[in-house]
């Protein structure tokens, strides 16, 4: 038998959300245990910057803000495909999960009194001596308030050392450089995970009353046109969905955020916008008021990004070193500004594409961002298929964001629905026992024992990981992006399968001992393309758009026919998802017209 | 020592360089990278005799042949990988990387006030992103297996100046009074000068030093900066 590690709390992944339910389940005496593929403080959630949305309008431009201000942002945002009822908890939250990580050691950036010109329109904004020293706010997008907490431009990084500090402080019991390959199952109930020791390639099992999926979003599904880590693989996702009975919920949702750095992809915060950065085309115009009078540069990521394609596909964008772009303009916001607040981003324009924002324009281009959709779960966070089983942060579809989401809340809801899961888990584990069956065990780790026999021996074939992942990546980023069509989705789609079924046949070029990466990448591919392809597939059934999900075919939002979540499965021996369709919560707020983008377009 | 051979293009970093070596040649090689953009401290590694961020080092900036070794001080992992974690994790364990206060949170108070430039300044401290350059370099951590390093001391200097922690001096001499902490240093100072975000490490090994003779003379007053 395999080295078997029981405790009562399993969280897969250790980034904010992960360790946020952590906390919680840690603080109501249960014993947890944290697998990360990395060091904790490696996890994407350390390289978000912008900032994290809580209404407490202590800034001049945020006065007046409440939490119903910011519902009525993020479901425009999301374009009324989010779960109403947790927005409303998400946005009734967030500011007492900010004032918490605050108590816990953040370095919040504060009010500062006094007057203070605003170098987007050069008009004037005063800050009270009375709200001076609490919590400041920047501008984002999509939104009606000054609501972006943050700590310079590396508020994910503050947040991410803060939240592992209480995690050392309260010895919650960390395991790194463990992945988690598949869940152990049985009659509806999860067990917990095979595991692979990546210090020395070992199986391992872990078995857990409960188990949460916090792994991070899936952006790298997109390859190198991505701005996410190269460790934002979905692996999370892919295992619950290989179960055939947890579905992914809308997983065509995908973000495209509009200033990826050109040539390499790497996140320029919409910060720099808020603070009053523009966007300029290769005749140095500011052409977004043209597209959105409205809110220009800050609309909503979906339709910046959209306003952006547009303008190039007229021959307006700059092409230079194989890539396309257009630049953001952060001069005029003055190097003392740049180097403090905009201080990350300034270093990785100069380290990276040899560019200094305070006296250069910035290459930028739409890139993959952020993952919508996930593992659809209740508003607990409780699964759909598995008793024992819990998901959130982008992993999960809890689903506040719908179809887009807006910038500033996906931070905001790593620590909001770490705890309100964490204390569901926590609750639902108070009497609730499991007994461990020990076949069920032996099956799921001979399962995994035999894949990785097949791979090192290339029983089904000789297939290499490496450019069978590129080919998926090729394809999505080729087919499946900013603007969609029927035909080229279809081709998505069958090309996807042929991909997939290579994916069957892969074998190891070397001989799997040890660590070995090769084998650690050729375990994860199938169950990444079959992700894909409930990307592409779900792009494909979906005949609207609404938000990210822009079809050229299907222009308008089709609230009679397509309001509703899309939810993958994944039938045993398949080699394409199995569609079904759920409700979306509404409580609050009917559906109507954002006010930017398409539907503002048409008056 | 393995050695590889590779076309050099512009705009050529390690990372891409080391993942073209993975896919191409020797799919065993074993390094670590997360976000490939300077911000999580995974790829640090001695890139010609000098420790820096790989995913940030132009390979138009070296010599044509370059040699890349796994960080010293830290556990090897394999080729290039080491365990920078566990380092890390004990060192904030040791420094008790976390604010030490009696205050409960009350979720309906309004948070206490804080002005911005001492947020800044706390921020200023709170970048490291434990890359182990500063460990790796040193003098004293290369010999003393113990040594908290610049990233320890530096962490201590951060809690010391936040007002939300109630640590005093003597609290802080019981972590860094000793060779072990702030009077292990040789004064060397590559820290400073490698670390790649920049961070003020040799005016923090000051402050903390300069705490700890405050402290050593009058240890049950709270020391102020």
């Amino acid at each position: 038998m395999v080295e078997t590690i029981i405790t009562d709390v399993l969280v897969v992944g250790a980034g904010l959300a992960g360790e946020r339910a952590a906390i919680e389940a840690s603080s109501y005496g249960h014993d947890v245990i944290m697998l990360s593929l990395v060091p904790p403080r490696r996890s994407h959630s350390a390289a978000a910057q912008g900032g994290m949305q809580a209404s407490f309008g202590n800034s001049a431009m945020g006065l007046g803000d409440n939490p119903d201000i910011h519902f009525a942002d993020t479901v425009k945002g999301s374009d009324w495909g989010a779960d109403q009822d947790r927005v409303r908890l998400f946005c009734d939250l967030a500011p007492v999960a900010a004032r918490q990580m605050a108590h816990w050691g953040i370095p919040w950036n504060r009010v500062v009194a006094g007057k203070k010109k605003l170098p987007k329109d050069g008009s004037w904004i005063e800050d009270s001596k009375e709200n001076e020293g609490l919590i400041t706010a920047r501008d984002f997008g999509g939104v009606a308030k000054w609501r972006c907490c943050y700590t310079s431009d590396g508020t994910g990084h503050t947040l991410l050392y803060t939240m592992d500090n209480v995690t050392v402080k309260l010895g919650i019991k960390m395991h790194d450089r463990i992945e988690a390959i598949s869940l152990i199952h049985d009659n509806g109930t999860c067990y917990g995970v095979v595991a692979r020791n990546l210090r020395n390639g070992e199986i391992r099992v872990y078995l857990a009353r409960s188990t949460i999926i916090a792994t991070g979003g899936a952006g790298r599904l997109y390859g190198m046109m991505s701005t996410n880590a190269v460790i934002s693989e979905g692996m999370g996702q892919a295992i619950c969905l290989d179960t055939g009975i947890v579905p992914l919920g809308n997983m065509e949702a995908v973000q495209f955020h509009p200033t990826g750095l050109a040539h390499v992809s790497i996140l320029m915060t919409e910060g720099a916008r808020g603070d009053g950065g523009y966007l300029l085309d290769k005749d140095m115009h500011r052409f977004m008021p043209e597209y959105e009078p409205k809110k220009a540069e800050l609309a909503s990521r979906d339709v910046v990004s959209r306003r952006m394609v547009e303008h190039m596909r007229k021959g307006l964008g700059i092409q230079e070193s194989g890539d396309h772009f257009l630049w953001l303009d952060v001069r005029h916001l003055g190097k003392e500004h740049l180097e403090t607040n905009l201080r990350d981003v300034t270093e990785l324009a100069r380290d990276f594409v040899g560019v200094d924002p305070v006296t250069e324009l910035v290459p930028v281009r739409p890139t993959q961002h952020y993952t919508m959709g996930g593992i659809r779960t209740n508003i607990d966070g409780a699964a759909d298929g598995l008793k024992g089983l819990y998901a959130c942060g982008e992993a999960a579809c809890w689903d506040m964001h719908g179809f887009n989401r807006l910038g500033g809340n996906s931070v905001a809801e790593t620590v909001v629905a770490g705890m309100i899961v964490g204390r569901k888990v926590a609750e639902h584990l108070e009497g609730y026992e499991v007994s461990y069956p020990t076949h069920v065990i032996r099956d799921a780790v001979a399962k995994q024992e035999d894949r990785i026999n097949r791979l090192v021996k290339c029983s089904d074939g000789k297939e290499n990981c490496y450019e069978v992942s590129a080919v998926m990546s090729e394809i999505l980023e080729k087919r499946v992006h900013i603007f969609r069509q029927g035909p080229d989705l279809e081709k998505a789609v069958s090309e996807l399968q042929e991909v997939y079924a290579r994916s069957l046949k892969i074998g190891l070029k070397s001989n799997g001992v040890g660590v070995d990466p090769e084998l650690a990448q050729a375990l994860k591919i199938p169950g990444l393309v079959r992700m894909a392809l409930c990307v592409a597939y779900g792009a494909l059934m979906r005949t609207e758009s609404r938000g990210s999900h822009y079809r050229e075919d299907y222009p308008s939002r089709d609230d009679k026919n397509w309001l509703k979540r899309t939810l993958a499965f994944w039938p045993q021996k398949a080699d394409l998802p199995e569609l079904k369709y759920g409700e979306i919560v509404i409580t609050e707020s009917q559906p109507g017209d954002r006010g930017y983008g398409e539907s503002a377009r048409k008056e | 020592m393995q050695e590889y051979q590779l076309e050099e293009y512009p705009g050529l970093n390690l990372y891409i360089a080391l993942n073209k070596i993975r896919e191409e040649q020797d799919s065993s090689l074993q390094f670590d990278f997360v976000c490939r953009a300077g911000i999580c401290g995974s790829c640090a590694m001695v890139i010609n005799g000098r420790p820096g961020l790989a995913c940030k080092t132009l390979v138009s900036t070296l010599p044509k042949t370059i040699t890349l070794n796994p960080l010293p001080v830290f556990k090897l992992v394999g080729d290039l990988s080491v365990d920078t974690g566990t380092w890390f994790r004990e060192m904030a364990q040791r420094a008790g990387s976390w604010i030490h206060t009696d205050k409960e949170f009350d979720p309906e108070a309004v948070e206490e006030r804080m002005s911005n430039e001492q947020a800044l300044e706390i921020y200023e401290l709170e970048r490291c992103i434990e890359c182990g350059c500063c460990v790796a370099s040193c003098g004293t951590a290369n010999m003393r297996e113990d040594f908290m390093g610049a990233a320890g001391l530096n962490r201590i200097a951060r809690f010391m100046i936040d007002p939300r922690d109630q640590r005093d001096g003597s609290d802080y001499f019981e972590v860094v009074g000793s060779d072990d902490g702030a009077f292990g240093c040789m004064g060397l100072m590559a820290c400073d000068d490698i670390c790649p975000k920049d961070l003020p490490l040799q005016s923090q090994l000051a402050r903390v030093r300069r705490a700890m003779a405050k402290a050593a003379f009058a240890p049950k007053k709270k020391v102020a900066f």
